[in-house]
């Protein structure tokens, strides 16, 4: 048995997880794709108003390195391209493709492919990239971009502890696709060329680590359960948990030759390769005291949120609050009509009483403890102070930008202070003087440039004025010449 | 081959000039002010441009609260950067408006290249008797293409409020 290593600070958490097994969403009247992916990319709708679209069919294409094609999950009519609410802590509305089902589930023919080996692994790359495949734990960065890694990758991680209290997605999807999950595992490490796989389950998932422990038929996957401590699902610190290294704040796991991928990816590209489908569903964990059946759903992607709280028995009446996410990093939603994303783990629907923690604010009385957890090992109450008080410079300093936004020092500060708030609107404010810095630059440049250019064509100008006049005298004396010699 | 020799002399002799006359600009202090402007170009300082201004600021021929786009936050930048006392904005040079970009109506354009001229960051795109356009990643929002335009087909219009755009607001105030 490996020894497991610690990060610092933390929360052990008790688990309240629905366990139930999971059931098949049935078919929403309305799909939804918004085309914003992460942060400012957008997927470029390729179907036109009308189109008929079949399950699986590439309905917009990524076009950049941080997007992913988007499939219709169903089959049916592009019904509109236009602003919708989307589960973006926003709130905003932006451009969606919006799916009218037809009830037919009518797929386009899938290709299977039965030796994924026989291909190369710049092959299977293309063939995720085209499958809309992104990181499923709740990030959704393109996993075609994160194989496409130069580093040399020694050990490829599958990330099965979930952490987060009320989420089971996971554990859910273990048990029930254990097998294709280790073949997914197999194509990852594969095409990553990697000597090591490990695939990481939390302790308290016994039925998912059975499964698992079934499944897997060789030796180069290693299965290890890890403690069921808030956040041991975090990249860094699981890395840090399986192996003992760990990752300086500015560098990438990859640069160490670690790659870290979801359970919930492992199967898409399992699905992807071996059976030829696009990534168009993904289970949902619906849960929460607001909800009267907490379950699990294999959810098309698209699908309102509305339709899969309805299958699930619909509101308890003390419903307060809608977060997408789990209770630690999930975002609260205004609406129900907003529809999941390849992103969306949870949906979880609060009750008053469940909403601890969200007493008045009181000053900082000093005491540590939100250092004392930070996985990051940061310190949120100087840079709290540091934010408030608009001093960008010294929080970055202090490394803002580290902060993984787990909320473990929200939940711990006795003073209620909202911490992980204050550092999302100073990463803002950083950011935003950044763009501004690149905008002003840019059309200072542009200003010069034009002086520039107009005072070299004023000075052409004069240039072919004066020769104009030069040809004029020139034909002048010519013509007084010729008078003369006449 | 004379006339191009000849040109290409005066060229020659203008590039070196200009580098001349630019080097001469150099001077750090007007440097500093200058990066504090937002670059706008607007000339509500009464400047013709940023950089002049920043020069009249230099030589103490102009306040610091004369530039509506920087507003408040440029005033501050500045007055820490010259040791003074920060001030509101003088509202005789403008007020402070919400960040906007020019659109051109495009059906209405006649196509008169009137507005090319005075768009300080060449944002405008068009030709004779063509439709004109406004290339939205370029334009500062200077405003001043808006009064050349013979039949007033360019608005301002405020920058779209996307997801994408949004930042986190404050818990407080
Ligand atoms: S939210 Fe950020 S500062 Fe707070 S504990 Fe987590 S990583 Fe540390
Ligand atoms: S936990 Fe809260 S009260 Fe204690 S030091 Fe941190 S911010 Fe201050
Ligand atoms: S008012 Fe401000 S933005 Fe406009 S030209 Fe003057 S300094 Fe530049
Ligand atoms: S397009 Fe108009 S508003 Fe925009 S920078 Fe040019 S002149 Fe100014
Ligand atoms: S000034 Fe107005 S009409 Fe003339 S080219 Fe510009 S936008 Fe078109």
């Amino acid at each position: 048995m490996t020894k497991l290593a610690h990060f610092h600070g933390g929360l052990a958490i008790t688990a309240d997880k629905c366990a139930n097994p999971i059931i098949d969403s049935s078919l929403p009247g309305e799909l939804i794709y918004p085309l914003l992916q992460r942060s400012n990319n957008y997927a470029l709708p390729i179907v036109k108003l009308g189109e008929r679209v079949l399950k699986g069919q590439m309905i917009a294409s990524a076009n950049s390195l941080f997007s992913a094609p988007i499939h219709a999950a169903s089959s049916g009519t592009v019904k509109a391209i236009e602003p919708r609410i989307i589960a973006h802590p926003s709130n905003l509305a932006d451009d969606c493709i919006i799916i009218e089902t037809d009830g037919l589930d009518a797929a386009l023919s899938a290709i299977p492919c039965f030796d994924y080996q026989q291909e190369t692994p710049e092959n299977l790359r293309t063939k995720i990239h085209q499958a809309g495949i992104v990181g499923l734990g709740g990030a959704a960065f393109p996993t075609a971009t994160k194989l496409s890694t130069e580093q040399d990758i020694h050990t490829l991680i599958i990330n099965a502890a979930e952490c987060e209290p009320y989420i089971s997605c996971d554990a859910s999807l273990i048990r029930q696709k254990a097998e294709g999950i280790v073949q997914g595992a197999l194509i990852l490490q594969y095409i990553l060329q990697a000597k090591h796989c490990i695939i990481a389950v939390e302790e308290n998932m016994p039925e998912a680590n059975q499964a698992l422990l079934q499944a897997i038929n060789t030796h180069s996957i290693q299965l290890i359960s890890v403690p069921a401590i808030y956040p041991t699902g975090g990249e860094k610190q699981l890395i840090q948990v399986l192996t003992g290294t760990k990752i300086p704040a500015k560098c990438l796991p990859t640069e160490h030759g670690f790659i870290c991928q979801n359970v919930g990816t492992a199967y898409a590209v399992y699905q992807a390769i071996i059976q030829g489908l696009a990534l168009t569903e993904r289970i949902i964990t619906v849960t929460g005291k607001g909800i009267k059946q907490p379950q699990n759903i294999r959810t098309r992607i698209g699908t309102p949120i509305k339709h899969l709280i309805a299958q699930s028995g619909g509101y308890n009446k003390k419903v307060q609050r809608l977060i997408m996410g789990g209770s630690m990093m999930g975002i609260a939603l205004s609406s129900d009509e907003i529809a999941v994303t390849k992103a969306t783990n949870c949906i979880l629907a609060m009750t008053s009483n469940q909403q601890e923690n969200k007493s008045a604010e009181m000053p900082c009385i000093r005491c540590g403890d939100c250092a004392a957890v930070c996985p990051v090992e940061l310190l949120p109450q100087q840079l709290y102070w540091y934010g408030r008080s608009g001093q960008l410079d010294q929080c970055q300093n202090y490394q803002l930008f580290s902060c993984i936004e787990c909320g473990c020092c929200d939940v711990v500060c006795p003073s209620h202070i909202p911490l992980v708030q204050q550092f999302r609107v100073t990463k803002g404010e950083i950011i935003t003087k950044e763009k501004q810095a690149v905008q002003s630059n840019l059309a200072k440049t542009r200003f010069q440039n034009q002086q520039q250019r107009r005072a070299r064509e004023e000075q052409e100008q004069l240039a072919k004025a004066e020769k104009r006049k030069a040809i004029i005298e020139k034909m002048k004396a010519a013509s007084l010449a010729k008078k003369k010699s006449l | 081959m004379l006339l191009l020799c000849l040109i290409f002399v005066m060229l020659g002799l203008i590039l070196g000039f200009a580098a001349q006359y630019l080097k001469v600009q150099g001077d750090p202090i007007v440097e500093q002010i200058d990066a504090l402007l937002p670059q706008t170009q607007c000339g509500q300082c009464q400047f013709p441009g940023c950089k002049p201004y920043a020069q009249a600021i230099a030589q103490g021929e102009a306040d610091i609260n004369q530039c509506p786009p920087g507003g408040e936050q440029t005033i501050n930048a500045l007055a820490s950067l010259l040791g003074m006392e920060s001030k509101p904005l003088n509202t005789e040079f403008g007020t402070i408006k919400t960040p906007a970009i020019a659109f051109i109506i495009e059906q209405d354009c006649i196509g008169c290249v009137k507005c090319i001229p005075p768009c300080p960051v060449d944002a405008i795109l068009g030709a004779t008797k063509q439709m004109h356009t406004v290339i939205t990643s370029e334009c500062t929002g200077c405003e001043l293409c808006i009064a050349p335009c013979p039949v007033n087909c360019i608005i301002m219009l405020p920058r779209e409020n996307k997801p994408s755009e949004w930042q986190w607001p404050a818990a407080h105030d």
